[in-house]
């Protein structure tokens, strides 16, 4: 039996994992667990748990069927401060829990929570393989571009040049684009969002969760200890109008007050910025999360400033279906118990004992 | 023609050829054949790293070894009676191994030009084979073109000359299978199956087989035939096993007798691979394989599912493990059930990856950072291998505890007549889940109450199993020391201390759960103990027979349990004036005994990627006896009735 004698699994989104009876609800509070929360005063991570501890109660799912994982890392210690199952585990390795996790289960929903370190330089292997596989599991990717809490080294994806700690003279290491390059290992739903955006950050998550395969969101996240100030040019309203290309599905890309646009460009086969009288309408880019083909998602992906961000798309890049590997993996387990009916404990001593026996009396 | 047939009482055989000769296939054959002709065997498959070295060179070399007896036997033999060689390599790198007057089945096909070169002959060893000066003038050599009969007897299904000559081997097995009178109906029927979709291919496989049988009947070339009688066994249902099998058995038995899903995250790697293979095939049982993209998402991917109340299992060999130590520690913190079976390989490193080694005691002991005591337990024999996963699991479950199980690429490979169990005689395993809180907030308000993840059980010391999906039970836990009871990040000094003796007590006390160590001593009144511990129980065992048969007393204790060790052990090794500990390492149980019991261990050491032979083992032995004993001992004078002591 291979996978293409069996169905391609049909469920969709949260399918699987129980929801609230009738009557029933929860609210941010619900999620709080007991624990002080001990982040820097200032520290991003303040803005995105509270916005998952109360975004998550919308999605109207049992608590104890929602499971965080974490790796190691300032955000790492997120699971610590919602009252659901978790797992606080070892530095880079939370995708590969979480794929133990969402493969053993379908009933329950799994996020992984790690940082830049963590998912990419530690654990780089680990999320790109994630990704392929598109095991169900979302992922809040907080990159503050520094390490934060070795105390102050430059990360994989710190502009080249960063001063640290460890490199007095600047880093000469090119950085990462995450959503580049979760593009390009097959991921189904690739997003980014900026913890200071509520409003855009749960509406991010919100798709991410209806998303059944592996959702990477990336979370630009403000240090306020080791890289205060990294992500001012998004953020500042004098600046942020011309820096912010917001990503709509289905809308014509526009930013700069309605100034900017995004036009294909023919010589380089990516995407370039046009000033909207320039160009023709028709030319002008209207946002495809669905498209099959990630190449425009990843042109887009390249506008993003490799150094210092002046300027940078925000938004979900790309959001496709295609079956998920637990999904997968739990229909060819059960096709096999399907096809062998009988108790356990019979069909046990029917494999052992079977191949070329002998017997002696 | 009628031949005289020749009673012997054990025969050792090594089918040797290239890598791509199909030596491995003949002897599991053969092997089949004599299991089922009712002979005790143990055998030894050896072979290169390399899945096709260059034709005709030494390290293309792929061998062999089959050993049955008319009576219980425990290793593969030290060196083979009858050497079967496919071609001038396959000889030159096994002769080294027989003793004078070994019996040398050798194809010619191959003996000339390029391919003596290759196997590094200056000249044809075949010829003059009377010459006193003959490099095999100690050797009963029978030269035979068996590569040219096979191509002759198949001629009619109208295969290429390469085709033809690839079903030498079955022409091979047809002759040793005459030779020993086995049974080849098995054998037939096996080929018949495996090459059903190629009719020509089967067919001359069929032909080569049954062309080699007669080849044997009529010549003039074999004079001989042997009988090797039937040995008594046990009465029960048999079947001939490999470790890596019984290990595959044993976990989907654990998954059966623990009502826990199996789950396995693994990374391809030699010797363990096979386990993942056969796993695979096991879903009706609920078992599900995730090959993951290297040895820590194995290991991450079986502590999540674990995590979720799945059986998680990985497995791997020596560097694998090296590579999930870390998790294995997290596993430790955690306090979760997780299986790591380590099939063990020459190292350091990469090392030989295909031979066999015990040297990754000290790593599953100490491998990791911090105090992080695990469980270990070794199978003494392939069969065993099933036993030894049940009782991991039994361990892993009920202590709540990452167990590691060391197999090794002898038992891996190797396989023995096993015994099969009956299902209702297994160990059950109870998981136990929390369904319920189990602390009370205040003693104001006993009807309060939360969860506890670390509210342990008395008896184990083990925590509670809380699977997500149990409402009112949600709790968090990580790599950071924990609190006691509650279970939360503690960063206190006198709780850490708590912690990590208690991690170290709940280990001990599995030792509470262990039977009585078994201790061969016949006599009671030896001076002299033999312990180990893993696949190194043949060769020991056929040592310490052969020390007996000239008359001496030893005491033997194969260990099961590496940690904790067995309550009575100490006592055990105090009873005796000298014990000499034999490993495939250089000395690590040696160490650790030395350590705990302050008994002064002598180690017996080889790492050649290879069993311990028995017979040198015995030399070692019997020094020691007569070190402790003040006598001569001498092993080729058997005392009594030799029957009384079979030798191997």
């Amino acid at each position: 039996m291979t996978t293409t004698d069996l169905p391609v699994p049909a469920m969709r989104g949260t399918e699987g994992v129980p929801t609230l009876a009738e009557g029933e609800s929860q609210t941010g509070k619900d999620f709080t667990s007991d624990q002080e929360v001990r982040w820097c005063p200032g520290c991003g991570d303040y803005a995105v748990l509270k916005a998952v501890q109360s975004f998550l109660p919308d999605l109207g799912l049992r608590r104890e069927n929602i499971v965080f994982v974490s790796g190691i890392g300032c955000s790492s210690r997120f699971p610590y401060y919602l009252d659901t199952y978790g797992m606080h585990s070892i530095h880079g390795r939370a995708p590969t829990i979480a794929t133990g996790i969402a493969t053993a289960r379908e009933d329950l929903s799994v996020w992984v929570v790690t940082g830049d370190g963590d998912a990419l330089s530690i654990g780089g292997n680990h999320l790109v393989h994630a990704l392929r596989r598109n095991v169900n599991m979302t992922i809040l990717l907080f990159n503050n571009r520094i390490y934060g809490l070795t105390k102050g080294q430059y990360s994989p994806t710190s502009e080249v040049g960063k001063i640290t700690k460890s490199t007095p003279m600047g880093s000469v290491d090119q950085p990462f684009n995450p959503v580049s390059l979760a593009l390009g290992a097959e991921a189904t739903f690739v997003a980014r969002t900026i913890d200071s955006d509520r409003k855009h950050l749960t509406g991010v998550l919100a798709a991410a969760a209806a998303h059944r395969g592996t959702s990477l969101v990336e979370i630009y996240q403000n240090c306020p200890i080791f890289n205060d100030h990294a992500f001012d040019g998004l953020k500042d309203r004098d600046s942020a109008e011309r820096a912010v290309i917001p990503l709509v599905h289905g809308e014509r890309i526009t930013f700069g007050g309605g100034t900017l646009g995004l036009a294909r460009d023919a010589a380089s086969g990516g995407v370039r910025v046009v000033e909207v009288g320039d160009v023709d309408e028709a030319d002008l880019l209207v946002h495809d999360a669905h498209a099959e083909d990630p190449s425009t998602a990843f042109a887009i992906s390249r506008l993003t400033d490799a150094g210092y961000l002046n300027r940078s798309p925000i938004g979900v890049f790309r959001q496709v279906e295609r079956p998920t590997y637990d999904d997968q993996t739990r229909a060819q387990v059960s096709a096999a118990r399907d096809a062998a009916p009988g108790e356990p404990a019979e069909r046990l001593a029917g494999l052992i004992g079977g191949g070329d026996t002998w017997t002696v009396v | 023609m009628s031949k005289q047939v020749k009673q012997l009482d054990r025969v050792i055989i090594r089918f040797a050829g290239d890598s791509g000769d199909g030596m491995q296939l003949t002897g599991d054959r053969f092997t089949q054949e004599s299991a089922a002709f009712g002979n005790d065997l143990v055998t030894l498959p050896n072979f290169p790293a390399e899945i096709r070295a260059p034709q005709g060179t030494l390290p293309g070399v792929s061998s062999f070894q089959v050993h049955f007896a008319d009576h219980d036997i425990l290793t593969a033999g030290d060196a083979p009676d009858v050497l079967v060689a496919m071609n001038p390599a396959a000889l030159r790198a096994n002769l080294p191994d027989l003793p004078r007057g070994a019996t040398i089945i050798v194809d010619t096909h191959d003996f000339g030009g390029r391919n003596l070169t290759k196997a590094g002959y200056d000249s044809d060893p075949l010829a003059d084979l009377e010459s006193p000066g003959s490099p095999l003038a100690d050797f009963a050599v029978h030269p035979v073109d068996l590569t040219g009969m096979t191509v002759g007897a198949v001629k009619q299904f109208g295969l290429s000359r390469k085709d033809a000559a690839r079903a030498k081997n079955m022409f091979a097995l047809g002759l040793l299978s005459w030779m020993y009178g086995r049974p080849t109906d098995s054998t037939e029927a096996f080929l018949a199956k495996r090459f059903a979709k190629v009719p020509a291919i089967r067919d001359a496989n069929l032909a080569a087989f049954s062309a080699g049988w007669s080849f044997g009947e009529t010549t003039e070339t074999f004079a001989v035939r042997y009988e090797v009688k039937p040995a008594p066994m046990a009465p029960g249902t048999y079947r001939n096993i490999t470790g890596n099998l019984a290990l595959s058995y044993g976990l989907v038995a654990a998954g059966v007798q623990s009502g826990l899903p199996v789950f396995l995250g693994s990374y391809p790697i030699t010797p363990a691979s096979d386990i993942l293979h056969e796993l695979s095939k096991h879903k009706a049982f609920g078992v599900t394989t995730f090959q993951a993209e290297d040895e820590i998402s194995g290991v991450g991917s079986a502590i999540g599912a674990s995590f979720a109340g799945h059986l998680g299992v990985t497995t791997t060999s020596g560097p694998g493990v090296a590579l999930k130590s870390e998790a294995i520690g997290l596993a430790v913190m955690t306090e979760l059930p997780l299986v790591v079976i380590d099939v063990q390989r020459g190292g350091p490193s990469t090392g030989l990856p295909t031979k066999t080694e015990q040297a990754d005691l000290l790593q599953a002991m100490f491998g990791r950072n911090g105090e992080a005591p695990v469980p270990v337990v070794a199978p003494r024999s392939p069969g065993d291998c099933f036993d030894a996963a049940l009782e991991a699991t039994r361990i892993a479950v009920t202590y709540r505890t990452p167990v590691i199980l060391l197999s090794d690429g002898y038992l891996a490979n190797g396989s023995e007549p096993w015994r099969i169990p009956d299902v209702e005689d297994l160990p059950r395993i109870d998981p136990g889940f929390a369904t319920e809180p189990n602390h009370v907030v205040s003693p104001d308000d006993p009807d309060t109450r939360d969860f506890w993840p670390y509210l342990r059980d008395e008896d184990t010391l083990a925590r509670p199993w809380a699977v997500p999906g149990t409402p009112g039970l949600e709790h968090r836990i990580g790599g950071l020391e924990k609190g006691e009871g509650h279970g939360n990040i503690s960063y206190d000094p006198a709780n850490h201390d708590r912690m990590v003796r208690t991690r170290q007590a709940k280990v001990d006390r599995i030792a509470a759960s262990l039977p009585p160590l078994e201790v061969d001593d016949p006599s009671g009144a030896a001076s002299v103990l033999v312990i180990g511990w893993g696949s190194t129980y043949g060769p020991i065992g056929a040592g310490v027979r052969r020390v007996r048969r000239a008359g001496h007393r030893v005491a033997q204790v194969h260990l099961r349990h590496l940690n904790p060790f067995p309550d009575d052990l100490g006592e055990i090794l105090r009873g005796y004036d000298k014990v000499l500990v034999p490993e495939m390492n250089l000395g690590q149980l040696s160490l650790l005994l030395r350590a705990r019991y302050l008994v002064d261990a002598v180690g017996y050491n080889h790492v050649r990627g290879l069993p311990l032979k028995a017979a040198e083992l015995a030399e070692a032995i019997g020094a020691l006896v007569a070190e402790a004993e003040g006598v001569e001992v001498d092993l080729s004078a058997p005392a009594g009735d030799p029957a009384d002591h079979p030798e191997d």
